[in-house]
């Protein structure tokens, strides 16, 4: 153990605290078993900063997939469903088909730039504020801190025997962190179903297995991960921290304790001098509001999330014995190189990494808005056959066979003509009219659809001088004169 | 029995006594999240083979209690699709071709059924793109040695083409002109010329002129005239592109002097009539159905 009760020695209302880091490194061994970590509540600005972070990416979370979005008969109206049946996704105004997967890799890809530039600028703000695993562990933490009360009342029943309330407190606090663990799983499964109707459908245990499934795999995940684990995610699982030490610089913020200001660290009594010491009056409370176990004095460390907990208990210390602020403070490794010469500190947020990283984003933002404005609801897709690759006629003329897939992405049935650049004289008919040498036939598709035909093209022999031609189809809305065009081949004899 | 124990000095912890090269391999325990795994495992398989079939035996194997076979599964999809498609089958079988055609449900489950029943019986000869070979008719064009409407196709694909099975099978007889002493060997060749000629292709004009008073004696009666050819008869077109054995001069003399006859099963004898009626409207959609 290397955790002692707290052994609060009134200065002044200020508690010290005789602890190790759980996760010092020195101490850190491959066989060791864990040790928990009984984080201390913490007030100030970036705990407050912290609570509205997860009221609102907890609210966004459960309410997203009750949020209503009118699209007409026949179409669903959730705001945001992702419906495998039909295979759409659904986003407010923006419908997504297989077909057009290619957005949502350019959300991720959006996303995972974006998160380089943030990680860049202010180091690992996503690992302390917004990643699920961080929030939901908060989440876990005051429903910890409500049942068996704050860092030493939990460090007291840890080490006390188990007595009938101590037993009480256990299953209170894992039912409710299975209950929260359940709704977890429980809000997910709306996003792929009409809400309201599986609500109604699980309550009553007519939902499908896949459902109950879903939320039964979820509500074990987050119970294990967020509840148990904890920070053994971040520390040891997780590879997005081994990555971010890519994006980041010296200049890059992070959660730093400023030696210079604090050293030589020695305890404070009231009344005594400030000369020849440092700021740090080795009260600990860093070390136990830290929910990663570690000593932030120590320096960099891979298992710091900066979530800047230590900053707040810190400040409220230095308030209370009247030293300024941000003894513990986000900064950059860079500054402490230049209050070491001497220089004047200051946060460079322009240099070249964080300019690419932005040049990047917006480059990529800018064609997936390009590509969104342009986006047409007709789509064709050709397939020219490729047995036989050309049939002959009995009058010579050559026929080549053609699959038309045309996606008709609108909700109305929708009649396109069909017609043919790059060869003169070509006839065509689709398979199943009797016509199959007209000049512009019709096909007609259904709302929201995707649908097959057979093409026929029949070029004169006299028209073909070599073996294969381009040929680009042209599909016409009749309505709206609309096109969408597809460039493809006319095979012939050699 | 005493064993010594070999403790490593530098971690302190007992090797397992297998030394490479002076490297010992220590003793660490497995970790315990995988052992736990792995014995959850061993349980689970157990479980596993009682379940379901697992043992081989000499003849048979160990079934399993929840009486689980991927065969009786197939069996249960099979019949499944076979039910699905029962409404479909029965339209089909009472539908007439007309109908088939001009109803877009009907035509599009007898397409899809056409295509798969192609493929298994018919793609052997005809070609999986229906593309032919020589002496296998090409479907896709517009030619048709037997008709080309939904009917004839129908009627071609039921009775087969010079089977034995089938009394109404389709069935031309065009006489081996020279293995029949019918004309001689310049005769024939001039015959030849004569039916290039017809066809557009290059030809040598005396022997073409010959040819066409032979042609009129000996071809006219089923090819026609202008060798347009005549269904009825199953006698194909001379005048045209296409050729089911060759259009060129040596491939002709060859096809006159031994004549040709290719033979097709009565399908309706294997297949039930709901098959054939798709197959028909399959063959006929290929791009030639009249």
């Amino acid at each position: 153990m290397n955790e002692h009760p707290p052994n609060p020695s009134a200065e002044g209302g200020l508690e010290r605290f005789d602890v190790e880091p759980v996760n010092k490194k020195e101490n850190r061994s491959l066989y060791k078993p864990r040790e928990r970590i009984h984080p201390k509540r913490v007030k100030g600005t970036f705990r407050t900063f912290k609570w509205l972070v997860m009221a609102v990416t907890l609210g966004i979370y459960y309410i997203t997939p009750w949020l209503r979005w009118d699209r007409g008969a026949g179409a669903p109206d959730q705001a945001v469903l992702i419906d495998f049946p039909a295979r759409r996704f659904y986003f407010f105004f923006i419908e997504i088909w297989p077909q057009e997967i290619y957005y949502i890799a350019g959300i991720l890809i959006l996303a995972g730039i974006g998160l380089f530039l943030v990680t860049s600028v202010f180091g690992r703000a996503w690992c302390g504020y917004s990643c699920p695993q961080t929030v939901w562990v908060d989440l876990f933490l005051v429903v910890e801190r409500a049942v068996e009360g704050d860092r030493s009342a939990r460090i007291r029943l840890d080490q006390a025997p188990m007595t009938s309330s101590k037993a009480v407190k256990r299953i209170l606090k894992h039912i409710i962190w299975l209950l929260i663990a359940m709704l977890t799983g429980g809000a997910w499964v709306f996003y792929y179903a009409d809400a309201p109707t599986l609500a109604v459908e699980l309550v009553t245990l007519s939902a499908q297995p896949v459902a109950y499934i879903t939320i039964a795999v979820l509500t074990f995940t987050t119970y294990t991960l967020g509840a148990l684990m904890r920070e053994q995610v971040c520390t040891y699982m997780c590879p997005w921290p081994r990555i971010q030490g890519a994006m980041m610089d010296e200049e890059s913020l992070t959660v730093t304790y400023r030696a210079d200001r604090g050293e030589p660290r020695m305890p404070y009594r009231k009344g005594e001098t400030w000369d020849d010491r440092g700021d740090c009056i080795e009260c600990n409370a860093c070390v136990v509001s830290c929910p990663m176990g570690i000593d932030i004095r120590d320096g960099q460390q891979f298992e710091c999330i900066t979530c800047s907990l230590c900053i707040d208990a810190c400040d409220d210390v230095m308030r209370r014995i009247d030293r300024p602020r941000g003894l513990i403070d986000y900064d950059s490794l860079a500054n402490a190189e230049r209050r070491a010469q001497g220089d004047e500190s200051a946060i460079r947020f322009f240099r070249p990494r964080t300019l690419i990283y932005f040049g990047i984003l917006t480059l990529v933002g800018g064609v997936m808005v390009a590509a969104f404005l342009t986006r047409s609801d007709t789509d064709i897709n050709v397939l020219h056959d490729r047995n036989p690759l050309f049939t002959r006629l009995s009058d010579g003329s050559i026929r080549n066979g053609y699959t038309f897939k045309v996606l008709n992405k609108a909700r109305v049935q929708r009649t396109f003509a069909i017609t043919a650049d790059g060869i003169d004289g070509v006839t065509m008919g689709v398979v199943g009219s009797q016509n199959l040498s007209g000049s512009a036939p019709f096909v007609t598709v259904r709302p929201d659809r995707v649908q097959s035909f057979r093409l026929l093209v029949t070029a004169p022999k006299e028209s073909l001088s070599e073996d294969s031609h381009d040929i680009r189809f042209v599909l016409e809305n009749i309505n709206t004169r609309e096109t969408a065009t597809y460039d493809s081949i006319f095979r012939g004899p050699k | 029995m005493a064993e010594q124990k070999d403790i490593d000095a530098l971690s302190g912890i007992e090797t397992t006594g297998h030394e490479w090269d002076g490297i010992r391999e220590l003793d660490n325990p497995l970790p315990a999240w995988w052992l736990w795994i792995w014995y959850a495992s061993i349980v689970w398989s157990i479980g596993y083979w009682i379940a379901y079939p697992a043992w081989p035996l000499v003849s048979s194997y160990t079934k399993g209690v929840l009486g689980y076979s991927s065969r009786a599964e197939v069996a249960t999809e099979v019949s499944a699709a076979k039910q699905a498609q029962a409404g479909f089958r029965a339209k089909l079988e009472t539908a007439s071709m007309e109908q088939i055609r001009t109803q877009p449900d009907l035509l599009e489950f007898a397409l899809a059924g056409g295509r798969s029943a192609f493929n298994v019986n018919c793609s052997q000869c005809h070609g999986s793109g229906a593309q032919g070979f020589a002496g296998y008719p090409n479907l896709n064009d517009d030619e048709w040695l037997w008709g080309g409407s939904l009917d004839n196709i129908r009627k071609t694909i039921t009775h087969g083409v010079r089977n034995t099975d089938d009394e109404d099978a389709r069935t031309s007889d065009m006489p081996a002109f020279l293995r029949d002493k019918l004309l001689t060997r310049p005769q024939v060749a001039d015959v030849a010329d004569y039916v290039l000629k017809l066809s557009g292709q290059t030809h040598d004009a005396p022997g073409a002129g010959r040819g066409a008073a032979i042609f009129a004696e000996q071809c006219q009666a089923c090819h026609g005239e202008t060798g347009a050819g005549d269904i009825e008869q199953g006698a194909p077109a001379l005048n045209n592109a296409i050729w089911l054995y060759g259009g060129d001069k040596e491939t002709i003399i060859e096809t006159v002097s031994n004549s040709r006859g290719g033979v097709m099963p009565a399908w309706g004898k294997i297949l039930d009539t709901v098959t054939v009626k798709q197959l028909a409207v399959y063959v006929h959609s290929l791009g030639g159905g009249r």
